[in-house]
């Protein structure tokens, strides 16, 4: 879907400052050479099969299918992976991909912490430094991710600039990576920023839909009606979009967060509310004000709570192939709990998203129809904000 | 009306000195009585920078300079009539300095024949590089506006490319990573401008990391001229609205310094 030019369509490109030009053509350079590489490609599948624990599970929710009484529900279990999301089919191939380069040093942005303790995990492991910017707001709201990532090694930076959270975070590593560039890889956590990022990232996380449909086939003979996946930068849900794109049938639903709602200030769903722009690298759907100045998004989701969208999600959307909901914190919320008292499953506040939109489809389809959710990570770190949401003070 | 040619003005009478300006720090008024105040002691081309909410190239002292512009309510347009002002006295050749979603989010065109018709001679954006220049580079030539080009210290096989196809200047990046004074630039910077040299006749600049009028003098001997931001940001953090004498003075010191430069 790549134009030579890293296009989407009119999206994508390469809005960076000339000193990291050479750095993300270098970084072309070697992903165009071990993507093709079956030393490479061998190495990763080891490391996503025996270290991140995949294939990850596309389970039956069979208690949650017969509760809404309407499609079949299948959840793609990126929950159980190595670290509790999707975050690290990602990591483990750019890590790979930048020690093979010669970089010993990963710096990257975090939100929710997913990634940073991703990045963290990959550096441990392959014996590389590693760098964590995270906004100061989100070091707060995520104490817990910012413990992991000191424990596995990595120095973690809280942003002040800004409104402290993600999209600060994202600055702040694109600063940091234009005053260091010789021994250090920008280990980006989502489909966004500068070409090659959005391609490379999809192509790592494109593992999730080639499995999910493998084991749709294996248990169900026929493709899905549905994918269904929350989106902030999009990763996981391109991830889970990439193999069905040219199958039409089947629908593709990105889930975006409407934080208090899509008609408040306090909103972060950018194909909803955004509009075209440039920024972090790249032309795509940005919350911005009319005169271009990025806006101060907001979500109970520290993971979705990004003022734009990747390139490919901003085509997607542009030609019709994938559609695009808002989900307001409190459906997630409810989605949270109702997915932990139906199925014994704790979706991270980000899956809950998704979960949410499949709890208002799923009884509008026929018994015979499929969906499937993609839960992009587990719901552990979430408990101490879900229950404040509530009311409730626990000690984390 | 076409301002094209302008900008070679300001490197017409020797080494240039080109101070950066951020609009509306701590107010408009403020702007206006700085730009009057650097045009009166020396400065040869003057940056305005329109602030921008997420400036990725800039360090802290930037940054902040734009966060305070943009909490006075500066906008783009308050930008525009400041500049239509201050044409009325100020005959020193004046570029932009902001970034792409600035003017893509006002409408290219408009924001672009806007700086023609009020004498705005250059556009340097940061975030747009040799391969998207293109974005803008149709309409900049259509309205005699010229799009600076910046070359930095990694820019290696790409400087010959980009400096053949510069206009205006070209703005020569000292060091890695962001605006913001060094105490020392160690890049070599002789060895870049020689390929410009070899490739271009456009003029060309050094910024980021000036602050001392040695500096500045060691800078404009190895190239056309010396830009500095930060420090005269600094001036405007302490001074505020008093701010106009001390930059004046500054800008007067810095000039001196480089017009010893060989």
């Amino acid at each position: 879907m790549t134009n030579p030019n890293g296009r989407f369509g009119i999206h994508g490109g390469q809005y960076i400052p000339e000193t990291l030009m050479n750095a993300v053509i270098e970084l072309e350079e070697a992903y165009n050479h071990y993507k093709n590489d079956p030393q490479f490609n061998s190495e990763l599948t080891e490391l996503f099969n025996e270290y991140a624990g995949r294939p990850s599970r596309l389970y039956y929710a069979a208690k949650m299918t017969a509760d809404l009484g309407g499609a079949k529900i299948y959840l793609k279990r990126e929950d159980l992976n190595h670290t509790g999301a999707h975050k690290i089919n990602n990591v483990l191939g750019q890590a790979l991909l930048a020690k093979k380069m010669g970089k010993t040093r990963l710096i990257a942005e975090t939100g929710a912490g997913q990634h940073g303790v991703a990045t963290a995990t990959a550096a441990a492991l392959m014996g590389m430094e590693c760098v964590v910017f995270m906004g100061e707001e989100d070091t707060k709201r995520q104490a817990l991710n910012v413990y992991r990532m000191r424990l596995l090694g990595a120095e973690v930076i809280p942003v002040k600039s800004g409104t402290a959270t993600l999209k600060d975070a994202v600055s702040e590593a694109m600063r940091e990576w234009t005053s260091r560039i010789d021994d250090t890889h920008y280990c980006l956590g989502s489909v966004m920023g500068p070409h090659p990022f959005p391609t490379i990232v999809r192509d790592f996380q494109a593992v999730i839909s080639k499995e999910i449909k493998s084991q749709i086939m294996e248990k169900e003979g026929r493709l899905p009606d549905a994918v269904i996946a929350c989106v902030g930068g999009g990763s996981n849900a391109i991830g889970s979009f990439y193999h069905f794109i040219n199958d039409e049938g089947v629908r593709l639903i990105g889930c975006e967060a409407a934080g208090r709602g899509v008609d408040t200030f306090e909103t972060a769903a950018t194909i909803a509310t955004g509009k075209l722009g440039i920024f972090h690298g790249m032309k795509s759907y940005f919350c911005q004000d009319k005169y271009g100045q990025i806006a101060p998004v907001y979500s109970i989701s520290a993971g979705l709570d990004y003022p734009g969208v990747g390139p490919e999600h901003a085509y997607l959307h542009d030609i019709g192939r994938a559609d695009y909901v808002a989900i307001t914190d409190e459906e997630a919320v409810q989605a949270f709990e109702y997915l932990a008292r139906t199925e014994g499953i704790i979706p991270a506040i980000e899956s809950s998203h998704a979960v949410a939109y499949a709890m208002k489809l799923a009884p509008t389809l026929d018994k015979d129809k499929i969906i499937v959710i993609t839960i992009s990570g587990r719901g552990d770190k979430d408990c101490a904000a879900i229950a404040r949401y509530r009311g409730e003070d626990i000690y984390e | 009306m076409s301002n094209t040619g302008r900008i070679a003005k300001a490197f017409a009478d020797g080494k240039a000195f080109i101070p950066f300006i951020t609009c509306g720090d701590p107010d408009l008024e403020t702007t206006a009585a700085v730009v009057r105040a650097a045009a009166e002691n020396g400065a040869d081309l003057i940056e305005l920078g329109i602030p921008f909410s997420d400036p990725t190239a800039e360090g802290p002292v930037i940054q902040g300079a734009n966060i305070r512009a943009l909490s006075a309510g500066t906008t783009t347009d308050k930008v525009f009539d400041l500049v239509r002002n201050l044409r009325g006295d100020v005959t020193v050749p004046m570029v932009f300095m902001t970034y792409a979603n600035v003017v893509f989010s006002y409408g290219a065109e408009c924001f672009i024949s806007t700086c023609s018709e009020i004498g705005v001679d250059g556009l340097i954006l940061p975030d747009l590089p040799f391969e998207e220049k293109d974005e803008f580079l149709p309409l900049c030539r259509q309205y005699g506006v010229d799009l600076i080009s910046l070359i930095a210290p990694t820019s290696e096989n790409r400087i010959a490319m980009i400096a053949k196809e510069a206009e205006g200047f070209i703005y020569l990046v000292s060091s890695l990573g962001v605006t913001g004074m060094r105490s020392e630039i160690k890049t070599d910077l002789a060895s870049i401008v020689e390929v410009i040299r070899q490739n271009t006749d456009t003029p060309c600049a050094i910024g980021f990391g000036i602050s001392t009028p040695e500096q500045a003098q060691k800078m404009a001997s190895l190239s056309d001229g010396a830009i500095v931001g930060s420090a005269i940001i600094r001036l405007l953090e302490q001074h505020g609205q008093n701010a106009p004498e001390y930059v004046g003075a500054y800008v007067r010191r810095m000039k001196n310094a480089v017009m010893q430069a060989d």
